[in-house]
């Protein structure tokens, strides 16, 4: 009933072929938008912004990076956080060594940045598949982080060997470094999420993404017809990790405002690709629900008890929570193996009848 | 398919009203400090016995005294599990109850912390721990690591080898290796035992062990080859007991394996046993539940029922260490009030509370913890304090302490530390204040 | 030059102290072997239910604890191993009912995704149950070395050489000379031919669930033994990656020649030409050193090999 279609009628190849073909979609994706600008600067409170909001979008990049990568072209890789720490500290070389470049330009350039690393990394993929080829990712996960964490240059020989975020200004508004407000890096975050996820929509919507797909499915079938599997695979390195570089950018100059490489080890990796294969491979909402089941869930079940009312010791909640949190993980790998997405298209189609279903 | 949408519906509201579960409780007449523990996870065993110390020593606080001159301290704890991003979270979270300081007691979350604490108003105290260069109040003025930093306590580790071979002349053409944990923490003693390296004329091995450390098969095959005179470790977590282990095991000699203040507690031991006797480590306090204050925390804490702990941990290191730290933090409090009276204070009354603590040998007795660690003085730009180290030895069964306190080598230590406060506010964007100006 | 100078002269170290090389090949070779003790459990359900297992290294995790946890209370030794083998097949049970059944027939990715919500679920259970404190684990075997020929040698290091070994074999005999090894090898090799000839398919996999529990009680007490029993145990997992890919993931053998090569090749690495790069290169060595043998063979050493229809 709300989601009704009918009455839609297609008569171009344009609209049939539009990113959102009906009209439900189109209105709630930017009414969503908008609100997703308008309302949390004003009204969220600073633990909201800076403990929720900002990681979700930063995390949703990273995780669209890996969408691309392992869900449309079918590479798995365990490297993001090494993609993202190259992300975090050229931005970091770049905005210090250029203090009067635009931070929008650096962040871009730190993508481009771990775009070459990414394609370099990419390149055992034509001859290593599967499960086998995470290990070259992994290899590129532990020597990064190794270099960075070994070479003082990286962090312009500070003390402390850690990177921090300095003031840059956007448009005549602080957005990064300790005195920014979390709405005006929220806001930040939000943009490049925006832009970004709309790129990567229309790039699996394109040529590239079908020949990632058809790499993804049968990759000599797919050389076969024409597509080279060299080119199309370093692209898909190459386009994912400029993501996971903009995303790490982010997780320091937005987030965390200072890091040392543990913020990138091999965890985030694994994290970023919870979210990927929990939100759906293959798809570019099923990383944003993604994201948000690995950030939010967490959240959730640690404010529960005290919600509740519930006194317990803080280990038992911890312990609680992760049995919760991986019970929840197996519930819905079971209930819909393939992802938070699948399950928001089964809604949908339920709610194009709904309330009457007959 | 029913259940397939009353999921995701029910999904979409718990992932949307778990954060909105955080509500503030509401505020009494109280000082409110977080408490960011970790009893979970990889480094629970060093989390476990800080997290009881500064529950038992507030909850002494509240029941012996009723709070400090009358004003209770209220605590909350929030479990980061040592991942800074967690950390964030529980700090975020629990801003929202105004808190006047914070102990983050996690290398990581301290740096995230520093650059947000003149905008929050809130006291960072990183005791032995954090930044080195934030020693320097005039750069950083809401940032303590009284009473001693990894700097200071590298030199001591010099200066007590010196003292062991009889005089620091003689460390000339002896060799002294450090293992570390490959971490900006693990590294930072190393430019200070270069610099005494160069002065002294000992040889020095920099070992790095990657995290976790695990396997350091590696490493110590190395020190075979070097066979150092003297080994120094600055580990954390696993790589502690395995490190011991295999010093134990390799055959060296025990009384000459050092670890810094982290690597050396009840744990550390546990797997080594018997093997672990005579290891080393430094410290800055003395071990034991030998103190007034200990009797002060059972009677008080433990009789009620309000212990943290079980009661035969209260003592270990890790626990007086935190102990000390609260206490540290009652004072400074203490101290905030003889200027702003005895209410609830804000975060800046407490910061010339830190910035003015005088911390006298009677003050010491008065709070049971005469001998347990020294007299400290605080100034506006030396936030280090006059701290002394001290060594520890394992003797199979408890740390006893093996020396006299060890003066720093402050000549060394202080202008290194002052250029890298320099370079560390930079980054801040911050400017120097003028401690003349502040009394 | 310098450069040229400082990839030489290693060699000519190993050359002028060949007992101490004799040395680092023996600490590689143990270390290796305690890689692959962890590394066979992944193989083991890799091979019999085409499931990456994440939670192989918390299962190791698991099994310590509940042996330290037990004799912590006074069990005796052998009663608290056994109770503890009686837990791990339970654990398979469990398993094989909540997350293998329901995901039957699923992709690679989805079951290996599973396996991380049970890792997630047995850090918290493991620890809630048995607390998150370091514990001793006493093994009866004195720590401690004696030279040999001028080489130091380790006895805890020596006996877990041993074990491994021994599993080796037990498992080769196991695989290849019982009829339960025998179904095994037949499920691998096709699920559904397997299920037409009468093999219960589920039977299987709770016992090659419960056998790789076998080897993670046996990884623990081993590993547990180096480190005490604490959390940080489930972070080997990560050391035996480049051991399993190397190895194949589908070998047993493979294990354990994945191990000694990158075990013996690590700690070479690190030894002689960490310190000129500062040192601390073990991890992205093992990998690297995996993804250089992958290049030719991209199955592994002792993989199957992967053959592709269009």
């Amino acid at each position: 009933m709300i989601y009704r279609t009918a009455g839609q009628f297609k008569t171009t190849y344009a609209s049939d072929q539009a990113i959102f073909p009906i009209v439900q979609d189109r209105v709630v994706v930017t009414l969503a938008l908008v609100a997703a600008f308008v309302v949390p600067p004003a009204l969220a409170s600073e633990y909201w912004l800076q403990a929720v909001l900002i990681p979700l979008l930063v995390y949703a990049l990273a995780a669209i990076g890996l969408n691309l990568l392992t869900g449309y072209a079918g590479q798995l890789s365990l490297g993001t956080g090494g993609f993202m720490a190259v992300g975090a500290y050229s931005a970091f070389k770049l905005s210090t060594a250029f203090p009067h470049l635009d931070i929008v330009a650096v962040f871009l350039l730190a993508g481009l940045v771990a775009a070459g690393v990414g394609l370099l990394f990419g390149i055992p993929s034509l001859r290593i598949k599967g499960f086998y080829l995470a290990v070259a990712t992994l290899a590129a996960q532990f020597f990064l982080i190794w270099l960075f964490n070994k070479v003082a240059w990286f962090v312009n020989y500070a003390p402390s060997g850690t990177i921090t975020a300095p003031d840059r200004e956007v448009l005549g508004v602080l957005v990064t470094g300790p005195n920014a407000t979390s709405g005006a890096r929220y806001v930040m975050a939000l943009a490049f999420v925006a832009i970004f996820g709309l790129v990567a929509k229309n790039l699996v919507r394109g040529r590239l993404g079908r020949a990632w797909m058809a790499i993804r499915d049968r990759d000599i079938a797919a050389e076969i017809i024409g597509i080279r599997p060299l080119r199309t695979k370093l692209l898909a390195f190459g386009i994912s990790s400029f993501y996971c570089g903009v995303a790490g950018a982010e997780l320091v100059f937005l987030y965390l405002g200072s890091a040392e490489t543990l913020a990138f080890d091999v965890n985030q990796s694994f994290l970023v690709l919870f979210m990927v294969i929990i939100g759906g491979l293959g798809s570019i909402l099923g990383s944003f629900l993604g994201a948000a089941f690995i950030v939010l869930v967490p959240i959730f079940l640690t404010n529960a008890p005290h919600w509740l009312g519930l006194n317990m010791s803080v280990a038992l909640q911890k312990h609680i929570e992760l049995m919760i949190f991986g019970g929840l993980i197996i519930f819905f790998l079971i209930v819909e193996p393939h992802g938070l997405a699948r399950l928001w298209q089964i809604t949908k189609e339920k709610l194009r009848l709904w309330p009457f279903p007959h | 398919m029913r259940v397939k949408v009353l999921l995701s519906v029910l999904l979409a509201l718990a992932v949307a009203a778990g954060p909105l579960a955080a509500v503030a409780p509401a505020q009494d007449k109280s000082i409110f400090i977080p408490l960011l523990v970790y009893r979970t996870g990889p480094y629970a065993p060093s989390g476990i016995p800080i997290a009881n110390g500064a529950s038992d020593y507030f909850n002494l606080v509240n029941e012996r005294d009723g709070g400090v001159n009358g004003v209770k301290i209220a605590y909350e704890e929030c479990e980061t599990q040592y991942d800074t991003k967690q950390g964030v979270e529980c700090y975020e979270r629990l801003k929202s109850r105004s808190p006047v300081l914070v102990n983050p007691y996690s290398t990581g979350i301290t740096y995230q912390l520093i650059p947000k604490a003149p905008g929050d108003k809130v006291v960072i105290h990183s005791m032995g721990y954090g930044m080195t260069a934030s020693a320097d109040g005039r750069w950083f003025p809401w940032v303590f690591n009284f009473p001693m930093t990894y700097w200071s306590q590298a030199s001591a580790f010099v200066k007590y080898v010196g003292q062991q071979e009889g005089g620091v002349e003689k460390l000339k053409g002896k060799k002294i290796a450090h293992i570390y944990h490959n971490s900006p923490y693990g590294r930072e003693a190393n430019p200070t035992l270069e610099e005494l390296a160069r002065k002294y004329g000992f040889e020095l091995t920099l070992l790095a062990v990657d995290h976790p450390g695990q396997e350091q098969g590696a490493t110590w095959l190395q020190v075979r080859r070097i066979n150092p005179n003297w080994i120094f470790i600055s580990g954390w977590g696993v790589m502690n007991q395995v490190a011991v282990k295999e010093a134990a095991s390799k055959g060296f000699p025990m009384d000459h394996v050092i670890g810094n203040w982290w690597t050396g507690t009840e744990a550390d031991v546990v797997p080594a046993a018997d093997g672990a006797k005579g290891y080393k480590s430094m410290t800055f306090h003395a071990p034991g539940a030998n103190f007034k204050v200990h009797q002060d925390i059972l009677k008080h804490v433990y009789d009620k029922g309000k212990g943290a702990a079980r009661r035969e941990a209260v003592g270990e290191v890790l626990y007086n260490r935190m102990a000390i730290n609260t206490m540290l933090n009652v004072e400074a409090i203490r101290t905030a009030m003889t200027k702003y009276g005895n209410k609830p204070l804000t975060g800046e009354q407490v910061r010339w509370g830190f910035e003015n603590l005088n911390l006298t040998e009677k003050r010491l007795e008065e709070l049971g913890m005469k001998g347990m660690m020294r007299p400290l003085r605080v100034t506006c730009e030396n936030h280090e304090g006059n701290g002394l180290a001290l060594v520890q030895q394992w003797d199979g069964k408890k740390w006893t302490i093996v020396s006299d306190w060890i003066e720093p080598i402050r000549e060394v230590v202080r202008p290194k530390l002052e250029a890298a406060a320099v370079e560390e506010a930079k980054k801040l964007s911050y400017t120097m204040r003028d401690c003349a100006k502040e009394k | 030059m310098d450069v040229l100078y400082g990839l030489v002269t290693p060699f000519r170290d190993i050359a002028g102290s060949p007992a101490f090389f004799v040395e680092v090949l023996i600490g590689g070779v143990a270390a290796g072997l305690m890689y692959s003790l962890v590394a066979l459990g992944f193989v083991l359900i890799f091979k019999a239910s085409g499931v990456f297992n994440f939670a192989q290294g918390v299962m190791v995790l698991f099994a310590a604890l509940t042996l330290v946890g037990l004799m912590e209370r006074g069990v005796p030794v052998v009663l608290a191993l056994g109770l503890t083998v009686l837990v791990m097949i339970l654990l398979a049970f469990a398993i094989e009912r909540v997350v293998l059944r329901p995901l039957v027939n699923q992709e690679h990715i989805i079951l290996f995704m599973a396996t991380i919500g049970l890792t997630f679920f047995l850090e918290g259970f493991g620890e809630m149950l048995w607390g998150s404190n370091v514990k001793r684990l006493d093994v009866g075997i004195p720590d401690e070395s004696f030279m040999v020929a001028g080489v130091l040698v380790n006895r805890l290091e020596l006996t877990a050489a041993l074990t491994a070994a021994i599993l080796v074999a037990v498992l080769a005999v196991f695989f290849h000379g019982t009829r339960i090894g025998r179904a095994l090898r037949a499920v691998a090799d096709d699920h559904e031919a397997a299920l037409s000839i009468g093999i219960p398919l589920k039977t299987i996999w709770v016992i090659v669930w419960s056998v790789a529990g076998g080897v993670a009680i046996v990884a623990g007490i081993m590993w547990g033994a180096k480190s005490g029993v604490q959390f940080s145990l489930s972070l080997i997992a990560l050391k035996s990656l480049p051991v399993l890919i190397l190895g194949g993931f589908t070998s047993v053998p493979g294990a354990i020649a994945g191990g000694l090569i990158i075990g013996v090749g690590e700690k070479i690495g690190e030894v002689y030409w960490g310190p000129l790069v500062g040192g601390a290169i073990e991890n992205w060595f093992a990998y690297g050193l995996a993804l250089v043998f992958l290049l030719f063979r991209p199955q592994g050493l002792f993989g199957e090999k992967i053959i592709e229809r269009v």
